[in-house]
């Protein structure tokens, strides 16, 4: 089995994504709605293991709720009703009888940065001690790691006391991506992460991205198109609730299309 | 690259799904908190079911509707006992009634100074005060109406008493002021500003906005507002004891003594034999009471949500 | 540029008129508690000393402190606090955590509404109801502090519910999402971040039940006990229903004296108040956010 913690492909070179394997991800016919107002319908595809799989399209086209639908974070939702099959690891999502066990193995980036209130060191360890790990030195191994994966660690490193919430928006993000990365994750999902966040900082997260993508499989929704173009092997387009196209990023960019909406939309004319 | 069988990851994540300690754990919080949550109606049941049970064999043993509503002979302890509630009630209604003449146009004149004009320490300032207003013990209050109010009343309006309908009055309508503003306050504060804006925009002056835009707006609250103080003011029960005189009596002025439903039960309950008619009598002034301040607090309760719907 | 029409200078004196109106109703209120507690300070102001706050009343209540009484209050409140605290901050966690919006969660609400609103007298009858005859406390400490909780209850519920709410949305999704329970994001997140305003809302709680009298008359309260209590079975004195007694009931009372007791009542009170509302503020000038 391939390892998937962090650290461990590490040295091991960029490995591209493993489409001979069984996909990470099968959705098969997913539909979302709130309160009987459909957010997503019909939606079918399959994400594979080490690829950066990019979600594009414009506002309320349901990429955000396909997220939260992927961790069962609709079961904390009042309103939210998900139907269909989500499988990972080829599992089914709904089976899971502990479904903070599914959450863990699945982090989470928000488009506005979330630094819990506690310290810089205690946001990183959370995590881990959620797992049961206590000794300290096991900790501030992971802090320490996580934090340099992310690119924040030169910058914290003499300030880990300090409040994670009271960090600026860009290292706020990167402290989101420390702690994802502290769950040690197969599936990392991120969310318009680059929305709140500095150009500087975007590159440098997506030069974070790249490196760990010979470790997880990343989900990748975002509201730059460069961006999917910069960082994605295939992007999906949605578009009011529906898959509009998936196809190697590649092809959508060099105009190769099944439906014309999607290269007007990559080529900006809505939005 | 050697494709990983599908078996292994999948029972690598059985392994993963198993309920463990923080599953359970969280499950236990959650019906902790839950019942939690639960008995507060627990309470108000229970609130009734016991007040009602000791009442019950009064109710329906030597209860007469309409001695108790018509009559104001309230006799408990004669040897032909009668159970009159009418003076109590109108004793009652009177303090409470006479509360709410002075601490309506008080307590919104205030609400609407606090949160129309007042600005930044003066208005920190003055929610402050009507907080600790509220925090004064109503035994407190009942002394002042005795050994301040009572000496005051005597000499300015030259009666022979001074524990009668407006002291107890005046009293309960600085102990209602504060709920009334707190609560009128919130549904002004409610009103967005963008209204007072567009009517400013049209050239209307401070006064007129708050006439014609935020008072329309926030009425509701502010009905709330007075049936809160209403209730609070029918409610309270040592302030009125202390200072209303404790007479059975039909008040024809301000200066007349009267007796209130509450300081009945306060002021008999003490003295009486348990499961007897005079107990089962105060229980039963006691279903009384929690019916009418039930009623107020829904209807209360509705008002304010009617803001909502709008 | 423009000058002033009639009509506009009518409007202006209207609203002159009505800030003025506003602000003397606003003194109206503000000048009678001034004038209460300055008036009890000055008249039972004498009455403090070292030996009237330690030593037990003497010559039927006629002299001496009133120790029991205030020892009573503290045990009193204590006991209120160990039931009603639990109670009410898991109340508070259930209606701010979890309830969804639906007819239980609105019936609760309501219920609470009602709580804080059913006259202290109809508590008490309740007290006596169920505390002291059905369950079989007999008039005690026990009873009365139970029939103090249930009173206060609410206060503690709205206090804690407020800062529980306080607590920003996105800090429970995030520890959702990195796996963690509704508990542990509650214990780990939610609670640290709520606890002082809790704290506020148990310090309001004390200064209400300390000044409460009817709740207690029927149910544990008594006139006149040297004697301080040993547990919670015993009866004792409170400094609420020692002034409503010696104030209404006790004949050959020095006025000092009721005097004194009613300041030492509502410095309590008020003291607390202070603090609750001070830690208020203060709290609001930290941000962590």
């Amino acid at each position: 089995m391939v390892e998937s913690g962090v650290g461990a492909g590490a040295g091991k070179g960029d490995r591209g994504p493993l489409y001979a394997e069984p996909p990470t991800i099968e959705v098969r016919d997913l539909h979302i709605a709130y309160g009987g107002r459909s957010a997503l319908s019909d939606v079918s595809f399959d994400v594979y293991r080490h690829e950066i799989f990019g979600i594009i399209g414009p506002a309320n086209s349901g990429k955000t709720s396909f997220l939260r639908a992927l961790n069962r974070m609709s079961d904390f939702v009042t309103g939210m009703e998900v139907r269909g099959d989500v499988r990972i690891n080829g599992k089914d999502i709904g089976d899971w009888r502990n479904v903070y066990a599914l959450r863990s193995r699945i982090g989470v980036v928000f488009p506005l940065p979330v630094g819990l209130p506690m310290s810089v060191y205690d946001n990183v360890a959370f995590a881990p001690r959620l797992r049961g790990i206590r000794r300290k030195s096991e900790l501030d191994d992971v802090v320490e790691r996580c934090l340099t994966r992310a690119a924040l660690w030169d910058e914290v490193k003499d300030r880990l006391d300090s409040l994670g919430s009271l960090l600026s928006g860009g290292q706020q993000q990167r402290l989101t991506i420390a702690r994802a990365l502290s769950q040690e994750p197969e599936l990392l999902l991120l969310d318009e992460f680059s929305i709140a966040v500095d150009p500087v900082t975007t590159m440098r997260i997506e030069d974070v991205l790249r490196e760990l993508r010979s470790e997880l499989t990343i989900v990748l929704v975002t509201n730059l198109v460069q961006q999917a173009r910069r960082l994605a092997d295939r992007t999906a387009f949605f578009l009011n609730g529906t898959l509009v196209e998936i196809g190697k990023t590649e092809h959508l960019f060099e105009g190769r299309v099944n439906d014309e909406r999607t290269s007007h939309y990559i080529e900006g004319r809505f939005g | 690259m050697t494709p990983v069988p599908r078996a292994r990851l999948s029972a690598d994540t059985a392994a993963m799904d198993r309920r463990d300690a923080a599953w359970y754990v969280d499950r236990i919080a959650q019906w902790l908190v839950f019942a939690g949550g639960v008995s507060a109606i627990v309470f108000i049941v229970g609130i009734f079911v016991f007040v009602t049970r000791e009442g019950l064999d009064f109710v329906l043993g030597s209860l007469n509707l309409r001695e108790f509503f018509g009559s104001i002979a309230w006799r408990p302890t004669s040897n032909n006992p009668t159970y009159g509630a009418l003076a109590l009630i109108v004793g009652t209604a009177s303090v409470t009634g006479f509360a709410m003449l002075m601490s309506v146009p008080l307590s919104l004149g205030v609400a609407l100074f606090i949160a129309e004009f007042a600005t930044g320490k003066t208005r920190e300032t003055l929610k402050i005060l009507v907080e600790m207003l509220a925090a004064i013990p109503s035994v407190v209050w009942g002394f002042v109406g005795m050994s301040i109010m009572n000496p005051l009343i005597i000499e300015t309006f030259d009666v022979p008493v001074g524990l009668n309908v407006m002291n107890a009055g005046l009293i309960l309508g600085l102990m209602a002021a504060p709920i009334m503003t707190t609560i009128a306050e919130d549904a002004l504060k409610a009103v967005p500003d963008s209204y007072r804006e567009a009517a400013e925009a049209l050239g209307a002056t401070r006064w007129e906005v708050i006439w014609k835009v935020v008072i329309p707006a926030s009425k509701n609250g502010i009905l709330a507002a007075v049936l809160l103080g209403v209730g609070r003011g029918f409610g309270e029960t040592m302030a009125v004891l202390m200072a209303s005189g404790h007479a059975i009596n039909l008040p024809t002025s301000p200066f007349d003594s009267v007796r209130a439903l509450t300081a009945t039960i306060a002021a008999e309950l003490g003295d009486t034999v348990q499961g007897g008619n005079h107990w089962g009598a105060l229980f039963t002034l006691g279903i009384l009471l929690f019916v009418v301040t039930f009623v107020i607090n829904l209807t209360a309760d509705i008002v304010v949500r009617g803001i909502g719907k709008e | 540029m423009f000058t002033a029409t009639p009509r506009n200078r009518r409007s202006y004196r209207v609203q002159n008129v009505a800030r003025a109106a506003f602000f003397l109703a606003t003194v109206a209120l503000v000048i009678p508690v001034l004038i209460i507690v300055a008036t009890l300070a000055v008249k039972g102001g004498p009455a403090i000393s070292w030996e009237f706050l330690f030593t037990p009343p003497r010559d039927n209540l006629t002299a001496g402190g009133i120790m029991p009484a205030l020892v009573g209050t503290i045990w009193l409140v204590v006991v209120a606090l160990l039931a009603s605290v639990p109670v009410g901050v898991a109340a508070a966690i259930y209606l701010s955590e979890y309830a969804p919006d639906n007819l239980l969660t609105r019936t609760i609400n309501l219920a609470i509404i009602n709580l804080a609103g059913v006259p202290s007298i109809v508590h008490a009858l309740f007290g006596v109801g169920a505390f002291v005859l059905f369950f079989g406390a007999g008039t005690s400490i026990l009873a009365a502090s139970l029939t103090l909780a249930v009173m206060t209850l609410p206060v503690v519920i709205v206090a804690t519910r407020e800062s529980l709410q306080a607590v920003p949305p996105a800090f429970r999704e995030a520890c959702w999402n990195m796996g963690a329970t509704r508990w542990q994001t509650i214990r780990k997140v939610v609670l640290p971040n709520s606890i002082s305003g809790i704290l506020t809302g148990v310090i309001l709680e004390v200064s209400r039940s300390a000044g409460e009298t009817a709740p207690i008359m029927f149910t544990g309260a008594t006139a006149y006990i040297v004697f301080l209590p040993q547990s919670v079975m015993d009866q004792t004195m409170a400094l609420s229903y020692h002034l409503f007694y010696i104030a209404t009931q006790q004949t050959g009372v020095p006025e000092e004296l009721t005097f004194g007791v009613a300041l030492v009542l509502i410095s309590i009170v008020l003291l607390m108040n202070a603090v609750s509302i001070s830690f208020r503020v203060y709290l609001r000038s930290l941000k962590k956010w």
